[in-house]
């Protein structure tokens, strides 16, 4: 057997041996995000279902204000950088004018739970054909960790520091919920990626709206129950078990509207 | 084509949809409804889209977004609904979009009332948004008018990839006349569209439209490659109507409607033998200054009249830099002002440029009596 550190790039290739690489949608480059957080899980499935569909040429992404703000650098797909909650209004422009393209939003819980409440929840209503990637995870990330409309009762952020009082600042949004009741959104799941299982079955979901736009049905969102172990001051691992045993209780993970015509998709 | 009657905001749409406009959207205000009503039954009907938004912040975000990919896009509103723009306008001018709006402005701050006003100057010229910007901002008089600078507002937004807008009081948007369409242009081609367009990264490098800049040397750099572009527009763009100027010792500025109205007044104002000419802004942004500051050296004095409480004055002082005096009137609340009280206006100024250099003259004879009698 040759030596484990002879094998090179190009003998795995040759010998047809990869189970895993750089998706071709994502670039090649670093990224900025915190060490611990699940942005990179939650790209990595876009960018596989991207190549796994082959519409990599005819994506169009729309990043939000938020830690995702330089997502267009991590994606080898043009893209445009909305305003801090315009992101579903842009996509809208967009994907009417091109309705033969994929067109996306990844947008946090501040950008699609409080400033952009209008615009998502009139996109869906209209069944804007869009996919719309969630990030929730319960704080403002970006600006160092302010109360978000999903920070949970009693969580301590640099906002709410004595923990968020529901008296004061009302309950956590649960959006998945709220936009499944709208009857122009086709697919909505709420999904995470603290374990194997969920990153399976996030995956799964992430081809599911993008499968839902390829048919023209209308809007597609998941939600992703995501950490945040910078303004959590977490370790990466109490943080994934922090999703598991704090988040997804308020948050149930599933399927909150799978329309007839998505069903026949799956 | 012939001559057809026309109400404004209609021919408003219509030249736009001639101009090849692709994508409308809009969210109903009034004086400037009818635009979105007539948007909302054509460009349907001629494969394109129309789509009434949930606000105006969604409009000028979906704007920014067809453009983005290169579509000839745009939006209509009055004075709230531009107040509300604003965010958008930022994002489009530092991302170098081009996009085209449509202000029929109305009575403010406020709600304020739904009649003409002009109150909008500042913040359509000076603050259309956060950052270091001016869109171009053109304001028509006649409907006739009106229809010509929205057919080129495209053509001239895409040249320099700037916020084109097309900037009428509400009396424009209501009012009917005679005006000439001009002949109907497809949509952009595939060819046709800039080369920056987010259209997806088929065959070539993505394209990537942001107004991010996180660097500071970079954003500086774009600021300072802005303001180039700015200095090129001020440079090609300026337009203005002169009327009887040659001989004028009084000058009216006015832009709009009040424009219009002005010609009345100098009408009879020359009748009465006034020597008094007027300049009219086309461009408010940006403002004609070099030619009005020639006329200044000419002039005895200017009155400016607005329907504000004085927005373009400033511009106007601007670029007089005290040759001679600058007088205002102005009518607030969507109060429009009348040729005669204009007129009356203009003969205050008369008797005070008057009683002025009489008391001057007066000054200099006074000293030399004054010297006389030290000299004896
Ligand atoms: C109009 C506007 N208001 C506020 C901000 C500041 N800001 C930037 S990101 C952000 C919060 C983002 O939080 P979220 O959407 O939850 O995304 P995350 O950073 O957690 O991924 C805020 C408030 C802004 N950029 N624009």
């Amino acid at each position: 057997m040759a030596d484990r550190n002879e094998i090179t790039q190009e003998m795995v290739l040759e010998q047809g041996n990869v189970v895993y690489q750089r998706p071709e949608a994502l670039a090649e480059t670093l990224t900025h995000y915190c060490p611990g957080c699940t942005h990179g899980i939650i790209h990595r499935l876009i960018a596989e279902a991207i190549d796994e569909l082959g519409i990599r040429e005819k994506t169009i992404l729309v990043a939000p204000v938020g830690c995702a703000v330089l997502i267009y650098n991590y994606f080898d797909v043009d893209a445009v950088e909305a305003a801090h909650g315009r992101a579903p209004a842009m996509a809208t422009g967009l994907k009417r004018t091109q309705p033969d393209k994929v067109v996306l939003t990844y947008q946090g819980d501040g950008d699609l739970a409080a400033i952009g409440t209008a615009e998502i929840l009139h996109a869906a209503n209209r069944g804007e054909n869009i996919s719309v990637f969630f990030v929730n995870n319960a704080v403002y990330g970006m600006t160092s960790g302010q109360m978000a409309p999903t920070t949970l009762p009693g969580q301590v952020t640099t906002s709410t520091p004595t923990g968020r009082d529901v008296k004061v600042h009302g309950y956590p949004m649960r959006m998945a919920e709220i936009i499944a009741g709208l009857p122009g959104a086709c697919y909505v799941a709420r999904r995470a990626v603290y374990d194997v299982r969920t990153v399976r079955q996030a995956r799964k979901a992430v081809m599911t709206a993008l499968k839902t736009q390829l048919a023209g049905l209308g809007l597609s969102m998941v939600e992703f129950l995501s950490s945040c172990p910078t303004n959590w001051h977490m370790t990466p691992v109490d943080a994934l078990t922090w999703i598991k045993d704090n988040m997804a209780p308020y948050f149930p993970l599933g399927d909150y509207k799978v329309a007839d015509e998505v069903q026949a998709l799956q | 084509m012939a001559r057809e009657l026309w109400k404004g905001n209609e021919a408003i749409a219509e030249a736009a949809i001639r101009a090849g406009l692709e994508a409308y959207f809009g969210y109903p205000i009034t004086p400037q409804t009818e635009l979105l009503e007539y948007m909302s039954a054509r460009m349907p009907a001629l494969g394109r889209v129309f789509l009434q938004a949930e606000s105006e912040v969604a409009s000028i975000n979906m704007v920014y977004g067809a453009a983005s990919g290169g579509a000839r896009a745009m939006s209509s509103s009055s004075s709230p609904g531009i107040s509300l723009m604003q965010e958008g306008l930022s994002y489009i001018a530092g991302s170098e979009i081009p996009a085209v709006l449509v202000d029929i402005m109305r009575g403010g701050p406020g709600l304020g009332n739904i009649q003409p006003s002009q109150a909008d100057y500042f913040q359509m010229t000076r603050s259309a948004g956060h950052g270091d910007f001016h869109p171009i901002v053109l304001a028509p008089s006649t409907v006739q008018e009106a229809v010509d600078i929205m057919y080129d507002a495209f053509p001239l937004a895409e040249k320099y990839r700037t916020i084109v807008i097309v900037a009428a009081d509400g009396s424009l948007g209501q009012m009917m006349e005679p005006a000439e369409m001009p002949p109907m242009r497809s949509v952009l081609t595939e060819a046709e569209r800039g080369a920056w367009a987010v259209r997806g990264a088929a065959g070539r490098p993505k394209n990537v439209i942001t107004s991010l800049f996180l660097n500071e040397q970079e954003l500086e750099t774009l600021n300072l490659r802005l303001q180039e572009k700015l200095k090129t527009i001020q440079m090609n763009e300026q337009r203005w109507e002169e009327v009887e100027t040659e001989d004028a010792r009084y000058l009216l500025v006015a832009y709009g409607t009040v424009g219009r109205t002005c010609k009345t007044t100098l009408r009879e104002a020359r009748k009465q033998g006034h020597k008094v000419g007027l300049f009219r802004p086309i461009s408010l942004w940006p403002f004609p200054t070099p030619r009005l500051r020639e006329l200044a050296d000419q002039v005895r004095a200017v009155l400016v009249v607005e329907m504000s409480a004085g927005q373009m004055l400033d511009d106007v002082r601007l670029a007089v830099e005290g040759r001679c005096p600058v007088e205002f009137y102005g009518r607030m609340g969507g109060v429009m002002p009348l040729p005669d009280e204009i007129l009356e206006a203009l003969a205050e100024v008369e008797a005070k440029v008057k009683a002025e250099v009489e008391a001057k003259v007066k000054a200099k004879v006074d000293t030399k009596v004054l010297s006389l009698n030290l000299n004896l």
